[in-house]
């Protein structure tokens, strides 16, 4: 486009960098700040850098048990999402008939239900499956688990099986014809072929799965069970007024997304285009 | 199937079909089961079978007629917004500039925040830093705090949900824009064709695809908001804000009008569905093939 020259794009792009950026610099700057001292100047800088309310918003969060409970959530989920609906997937796309046909198109029909409308219904029968069954659905991170891989099943289910659907069959075939068991083919050939899917479903899961905070809201009201949205939800009930407080809290809630980030910035960027492209 | 391949076929999906029908389709079901009953939630009190009259009642109910009515404008708003920013964004970035990288990095970065984290910060941003920029600059007709005026609360939304969502769909874009070949750009170039029109007639057919797939994630997940709405607003002012999504919520687990709020639940569903496969079925309509 020549109607802006080189020199105004960079300063745009600049400009709404800097704005995209500009609430982390808010958050960072009042995190160090007394009360006082944020209400005089929300903008400026700290007259010092403490870490005492770093260490205050720690402990009334609970946030080191609120950070493993969501990591431990996290992983667990989207392993047992890629190990299952990998497989699923893999059978879906190789049997050609029509019950496969049908178990797929209710994968991605059922896309398009809101969380609103299971929500209530789902809360009952998970009540009725810890009362008869006495398998403990609620206030157990594992049955938040089994929640959470229902629910992203579809997509990984169809990102999977467009993906499975352009790699040729002919290998497949080969290794059979060498005497290799399904079990063999698919983890010995075909999951290392799924990497680049494999990375998508996993980046789509842990963003999804890491800032959910309805469906723990639903089903964890135990404390020590608390995941970081839902303590941070809970932080906020109790010291919205204290905002250098809650600033501090924000922060830490922050700084692991950060790292995963900066750690995995190429794979998340690449993943979530080819998870929509697909 | 051959013989001894249902076996396999059993081991490799039984696991996922088990837990994705205890978890969405028997809910689904149930979900339908229950609209048509009155009932408050508690196992022990009766449920009153009603009929269809739970829906009826939807069109009596002026605030839920309200949250349909602020769901579909900060719909509308929203994806109009997102997408402008996205593309924009996109378009910049793929230009070949210095900073574009470091651009990419810094726009998509909300989008891993999180909703609910995002609405407490704009809080703060709203309550405080708007109105020191207003007091400061003397704009104060325009920086104040958005969140107590029944009118700005919803902007408001839009804003802080395109802050979120922008970097997303930019990522999609730039997707599409890499798909497009070089010398078809370069042809269009060698016939003389500005940069506007390169981009109306080449760039903008090519990448429909990507539309559809922006539009319908903007579209669906618009409608269906409510962590930003539940951190940023809690509905308010006076209800100002309370989307279709947290008008359910609130009437299921707020009021313990478990049938009436089922019924809600469900017609949203429909509408979901309905608008979001209407914009797939017209945007790929539009799509060109290469």
């Amino acid at each position: 486009m020549k109607m802006l020259s080189k020199y105004s794009k960079e300063v745009l792009l600049f400009l709404a960098a800097l704005f995209f950026l500009s609430p982390i610099y808010i958050i960072i700057v009042n995190s160090f700040k007394s009360r006082q001292e944020l209400y005089d100047n929300a903008l400026a800088l700290p007259e010092k850098f403490s870490f005492q309310f770093y260490a205050e918003a720690m402990e009334k969060m609970g946030f080191l048990s609120a950070l493993g409970n969501s990591l431990y959530i996290t992983i667990l989920s989207v392993l047992i999402i890629v190990v299952l609906s990998s497989m699923t997937a893999w059978m879906l796309a190789r049997t050609d008939n029509t019950l496969s046909k049908i178990i797929f198109m209710t994968f991605i029909a059922t896309m398009l239900i809101p969380f609103q409308t299971l929500m209530m219904p789902l809360m009952q029968l998970m009540g009725t499956i810890t009362n008869e069954l006495h398998i403990p659905m609620f206030n157990t991170r594992e049955g938040l688990i089994f929640m959470h891989v229902g629910f992203s099943s579809s997509i990984s289910v169809f990102l999977y099986h467009g993906f499975i659907k352009s790699i040729p069959i002919t290998l497949e075939e080969a290794a059979t014809i060498d005497g290799a068991s399904k079990f063999g083919v698919f983890w010995r050939i075909i999951f290392p072929m799924l990497k680049p899917i494999t990375v998508t479903v996993m980046i789509l899961n842990v963003i999804n799965i890491w800032n959910d905070y309805l469906l723990p809201s639903l089903t964890l009201t135990d404390k020590g069970l608390r995941t970081i949205p839902l303590s941070t939800f809970y932080f906020f009930g109790e010291f919205t007024i204290k905002w250098n407080l809650a600033m501090a809290g924000l922060m830490l809630t922050i700084i692991p997304v950060v790292i995963f980030y900066v750690l995995a910035q190429k794979h998340i960027i690449k993943g979530i285009g080819e998870g929509a492209v697909k | 199937m051959k013989k001894g391949n249902t076996g396999w076929y059993l081991l490799f999906t039984a696991p996922l079909l088990v837990i994705f029908t205890t978890v969405v389709i028997i809910p689904f079901i149930i979900g339908i089961y229950y609209s048509f009953f009155e009932w408050d939630g508690i196992a022990a009190n009766p449920k009153v079978f009603v009929g269809v009259d739970n829906f009826l009642r939807l069109f009596d109910d002026a605030r839920f007629l309200k949250s349909t009515w602020i769901t579909t404008l900060f719909t509308i708003l929203a994806v109009i917004s997102v997408n402008i920013v996205g593309l924009t964004a996109a378009v910049l970035v793929t230009s070949k500039l210095r900073i574009a990288n470091a651009a990419r990095t810094m726009i998509f970065m909300p989008y891993l925040i999180g909703g609910l984290i995002l609405g407490y910060i704009w809080q703060f941003i709203f309550l405080d830093v708007f109105t020191l920029i207003g007091s400061i600059t003397g704009l104060d007709g325009l920086f104040f705090n958005w969140l107590m005026d029944m009118d700005y609360a919803l902007y408001a939304m839009v804003f802080v949900f395109t802050w979120q969502m922008a970097g997303y769909v930019m990522i999609i874009y730039i997707a599409g824009i890499q798909g497009i070949p070089n010398d078809v750009i370069e042809a269009a170039k060698i016939d003389g064709a500005t940069g506007w029109q390169r981009f109306k007639k080449i760039t903008v057919p090519l990448l429909m695809p990507a539309f559809t797939i922006s539009l319908f994630l903007t579209l669906s997940s618009a409608f269906k908001i409510y962590d930003v709405n539940l951190s940023l607003t809690g509905g308010g002012p006076a209800n100002s804000t309370e989307m279709f999504a947290m008008n359910i919520y609130n009437e299921i687990f707020g009021y313990g009008n478990y049938g009436f709020g089922q019924a809600k639940a469900i017609i949203f569903f429909f509408v979901v569905a309905a608008i979001t496969l209407t914009q797939v079925y017209i945007t790929k309509k539009r799509e060109v093939e290469m």
